[in-house]
């Protein structure tokens, strides 16, 4: 074998050794940042940390109560405006729109993806906030439902989409309408992609914080109803990681514990979701 | 066998061969209304954002002009508000980004499409989608506990050690500041590069690299002088979702940056990015001059990451066009 | 579809439900100052008054005057005196004007994390000034070495912490420096939000003080409390009396007793740099904005209720956190403008 070649087979080897330590280095970042979290977070999550209220500045003792319940009714509040705009417009795209229209609308859900969260916040507070003249759970949600309709939107209608015409012919044949074609065969054909859109959407914004910063606001206490401001666990998070105090600090790893572990079983459940494949075979 | 003509109606309402209200009674009229209500509903509330944004701004632009992005003085009390600072901490955070997640990621993404067998690069994929799914705010929280006493205690001392005759490395270790606020933004944009260029590589035709490799060339030569410069348009595209990703990031960036309005050649300085000073200042800009400043900024990041998702979506889309049209050959 | 519509009911009844509370809400939002001892009052005073909830977040003085004059919070707090122009813009949005009402004297200290030292540092006034002009750059610069005679003081850079955002704290810091240097007050001016010659920005007194406790050779400023409970030391300052007093109740106390005799019926009154051999030179009052007029008579009556009994038992409760009582002749007036409240 000539040196030539060697060393050309040398750098291959090389490189390409190189390169899966480049894909080692990725994996391992995701298992460090969860194996910490763990570490310094499990030891905070206590009973306290889910039953009791935040504690005046510099006492220990406090909790995040109001902080998962305000976090539960800002997502509710964004999944009841995300999902049916997301959804009923997929539809519209998949099943009724001509190619302009739906190019248009694709066009702004997409514009409206790449929007940065904390200009969400801006637009939440000049729209809801400032004319009810109210921090509110309400601002929150309407800001989070906005981030979520591009993504249950585009996802939706590619399922749609994908479900084989065939149904839908055969439908027609038997003389059903189109709504009810849609309703009782398409939807339920793609149903699996739609849920997997609709949970990988709500994971998303679930950890989201810069569009909270200026319509939730913050509470100490319980945020009744829905035109209050509201603590959620992002929020808390960074205010407590911030501040000086050492309970605190613990109180947001165990807060940062609870907010990644929830994202990361919904995104798991998405796609084992998925996995399990189509409802129907593809044509 | 028996052949019978069956007009099946086509996917839309045909014009004019029912009357509206049998289609009204049928109940597609009314389908259709609702869902493009729904559809039109994603426009509008699109259009009145850009319009918020545009009306929000108006005394800056009007005061200010381009004189805004050449300023570099945020002076609340004098009503002094140049942008430069926070453009500048916005560019130089997400060119070190890129810098570090390039490399890394675009060798991630050739070792599972290239090397790894299927079912270890669907599962590492797998685990990469996850890290995509971790909110900026536990990385900031990662970054203040872990990044910024890593910087001020080992590297950023090392770096000034080895290569502090560069302006880059100069200056005191105050552990926030541009390198930091990189190295984050890095590992969180990481996962877009690896996930999107091992699709675009995967979609390289196989001829191309057994082409490559019948001519005697090693795997590595194959990949890297075949395969990576047919998907290069896809690669780049993925480089730019991250870019408009690293951009738009706020919370993780404003936890590690310093909130410095500063200009400065040096890696370590405290800075701001744009997205930071919006988070920081927005709740209590008094007088309008200052809440509008804000705002024009918040246009200024939006159409930033408006022009780069619009072009790295045109480079993917163009790629896997290209590998689906060559593969047809 | 059923599934669906049941769901739907779920969620309604849940909404029902969570909808239906009689408790009162109120939201103020400002100084991270008072903050500790604010967040004791509320929640006592929410245990005293189950049906009312006293929401307050601490997101800086600029940001309390800001939403109240949007009226998105119901009141104030800032540590940053209102000027004309914000009195102006308040009074013309909603016609009629605000109240300051002192809550406690508290007092800024210079604090700051040095690595081997532990000792009280004296601070003379050049000293100060000029580390946050950024023209003293070392901790062992004779203007702070020579002060403090004894103390091993190393040669590293000062690492300088500011407020990133419009806060009180700040207010109250740039008005001392503003007093004691000229160049100061000419270059940089008295404010919420200045354009800080050198340093970092922490978010917050609560920012500020993370911020120092992480970073070795800092110097910032905060509230006194944030440095006695996280354990920060914290130096004396030189007042105009030519001695070096450190910040404690008893010299808050007699930084204010001049302006208590002397209060101005608004309440609005600096005592940084205050006459008097034992004052403390970088004290202030903090204070609660409360609009003139609430189209709500229940939210008037309970902020009513809250201020009266802060007046009273609340005063209780300040030295435990390290602030310092009101006067008694500022009680007093404050009681009778009450009143002013419609």
């Amino acid at each position: 074998m000539s040196n030539r070649l060697r060393w050309r087979k040398f750098v291959s080897n090389f490189m390409l050794t190189m390169t899966g330590v480049c894909a080692v280095v990725a994996v391992s970042v995701l298992f460090f940042i969860l194996g910490y979290l763990v570490f310094h977070g499990g030891t905070s999550v206590s009973w306290n940390f889910f039953t009791k209220l935040p504690a005046p500045v510099g006492e220990t003792g406090g909790g995040m109560a109001n902080a998962i319940l305000g976090s539960a009714k800002l997502l509710l509040l964004a999944s009841l405006i995300g999902v049916p705009i997301g959804f009923f417009g997929a539809i519209y795209l998949a099943e009724f729109s001509g190619s302009t229209t739906a190019f248009i609308v694709r066009y702004a859900a997409d514009l409206l993806n790449g929007v940065p969260s904390i200009v969400i916040g801006i637009f939440a507070y000049s729209l809801v906030v400032l004319p009810f003249k109210h921090f509110s759970t309400l601002a929150g949600g309407f800001a989070l439902g906005l981030m979520m309709i591009p993504i249950t939107l585009r996802s939706t209608e590619e399922f749609l989409r994908s479900v084989p015409n065939a149904l839908r012919e055969a439908a027609m044949a038997l003389g059903a309408s189109k709504w009810k074609t849609i309703a009782s065969v398409i939807v339920p054909a793609a149903y699996r992609g739609i849920l997997t859109a609709v949970l990988l959407a709500f994971a998303r914004v679930a950890g989201e914080t810069a569009p909270l910063l200026f319509t939730a606001f913050g509470n100490r206490f319980w945020s009744p109803g829905w035109n209050q401001p509201t603590a959620s666990l992002p929020v808390m998070i960074f205010t407590y990681a911030i501040a000086p105090y050492d309970d605190w600090h613990r109180q947001a790893w165990a807060a940062g514990l609870v907010l990644l572990g929830l994202i990361l079983v919904i995104n798991i459940v998405a796609r084992a979701i998925l996995s399990r494949g189509i409802a129907v075979p593809r044509s | 066998m028996a052949t019978t003509t069956t007009t099946v109606p086509s996917a839309g309402p045909v014009a004019g061969s029912r009357s509206f209200l049998s289609r009204l009674r049928e109940g597609d009229e009314i389908a259709r209304l609702i869902t493009f209500l729904f559809a039109a509903s994603v426009v509008l509330v699109t259009l009145l954002l850009v319009f918020e944004l545009w009306q929000g701004s108006v005394l800056p632009r009007h005061k200010f002009g381009f004189n805004f992005f050449r300023t570099s003085v945020w002076d609340p009390i004098f009503e002094q508000f140049g942008a430069l600072p926070f453009i500048y901490g916005t560019l130089v955070t997400a060119a070190v980004s890129l810098l570090i997640a390039v490399p890394l990621g675009i060798g991630a993404a050739i070792f599972l499409a290239e090397l790894a067998p299927a079912k270890l690069s669907d599962t590492l994929e797998f685990f990469i989608d996850l890290l995509a799914a971790v909110p900026s705010v536990i990385y900031g929280l990662l970054g203040v506990f872990i990044v910024v006493p890593l910087m001020r205690e080992y590297i950023q001392p090392g770096l000034k050690h080895s290569l502090g005759f560069l302006p880059l490395f100069q200056g005191p270790a105050y552990g926030v500041g541009f390198l930091t606020a990189g190295i984050v933004l890095a590992i969180m944009v990481i996962p877009y590069i690896i996930s999107v260029s091992r699709e675009v590589l995967l979609s390289v035709p196989r001829d191309q690299r057994e082409a490559a490799l019948s001519l005697g060339a090693t795997r590595w030569e194959s990949t890297w002088k075949v395969v990576v410069p047919f998907a290069r348009t896809g690669i780049f595209g993925s480089i730019f979702l991250a870019l408009a990703r690293a951009l738009g990031e706020t919370m993780a960036v404003t936890m590690v940056i310093g909130n410095t309005p500063a200009i400065s050649a040096s890696l370590f300085s405290p800075g701001y990015s744009i997205a930071a000073v919006i988070a920081n200042e927005f709740t209590e800009a008094t007088g309008d001059l200052y809440l509008q400043s804000l705002i024009e900024l918040g246009l200024v990041l939006f159409l930033l990451t408006f022009i780069l998702n619009g072009l790295a979506r045109l480079l993917i889309l163009a790629t896997s066009q290209r590998g689906s049209e060559m593969s047809n050959v | 579809m059923k599934r669906i519509t049941g769901m739907l009911l779920v969620v309604l009844a849940l909404a029902g439900v969570m909808w239906a509370d009689n408790a009162l809400s109120i939201n103020g939002a400002g100084a991270t100052f008072p903050y500790p001892i604010y967040s004791k009052w509320f929640d006592e005073y929410h245990k005293k008054n189950a049906n009312l909830q006293i929401n307050y977040q601490s997101i800086g003085s600029g940001g309390g005057i800001k939403q109240l004059t949007e009226g998105t919070v119901d009141f104030g707090a800032s540590d940053a005196i209102m000027n004309e122009d914000q009195l102006k813009a308040f009074q013309d949005k909603h016609g009629f004007g605000i109240l300051h009402f002192p809550t406690v004297l508290g007092a800024v200290v210079p604090t700051y994390n040095i690595p081997d030292v532990s000792a009280e540092l004296n601070f003379t006034q050049d000293a100060l000034a000029g580390i946050f002009l950024g023209k003293i750059t070392k901790w062992n610069d004779p203007a702070i070495a020579d002060a403090n005679k004894g103390v091993n003081l190393p040669a590293n850079d000062i690492v300088v912490v500011h407020r990133a955002e419009a806060s009180g704290t700040s207010y109250i810091w740039t008005d001392y420096l503003s007093k004691i240097s000229e160049e100061w007050k000419s270059k940089v001016g008295k404010g919420a939000a200045v354009n800080w010659p050198v340093g970092l920005g922490g978010k917050g007194s609560e920012g500020v003080a993370g911020l120092i406790k992480q970073t070795p050779n800092s110097f910032g400023y905060v509230e006194l409390i944030y440095a006695i409970q996280n354990k920060m030391p914290y130096g004396r300052v030189k007042n105009s009396s030519g001695a070096f007093i450190k910040a404690d109740l008893a010299s808050v106390t007699a930084a204010a007793s001049g302006a208590a005799k002397n209060m101005p019926d608004d309440f609005r009154v600096s005592i940084t740099d205050a006459p008097g051999t034992t004052a403390y030179p970088v004290s202030s009052f903090t204070w609660l904005l409360v609009p003139a007029k609430f189209s709500d008579a229940t939210k008037r009556d309970a902020i009513k209720g809250f201020v009266k009994w802060m007046l009273a038992d609340g005063q209780n409760y300040t030295e435990a956190l390290s602030y310092a009582r009101l006067p008694k002749e500022v009680v007093a007036k404050e009681l009778t403008a009450l009143n002013k409240i419609q």
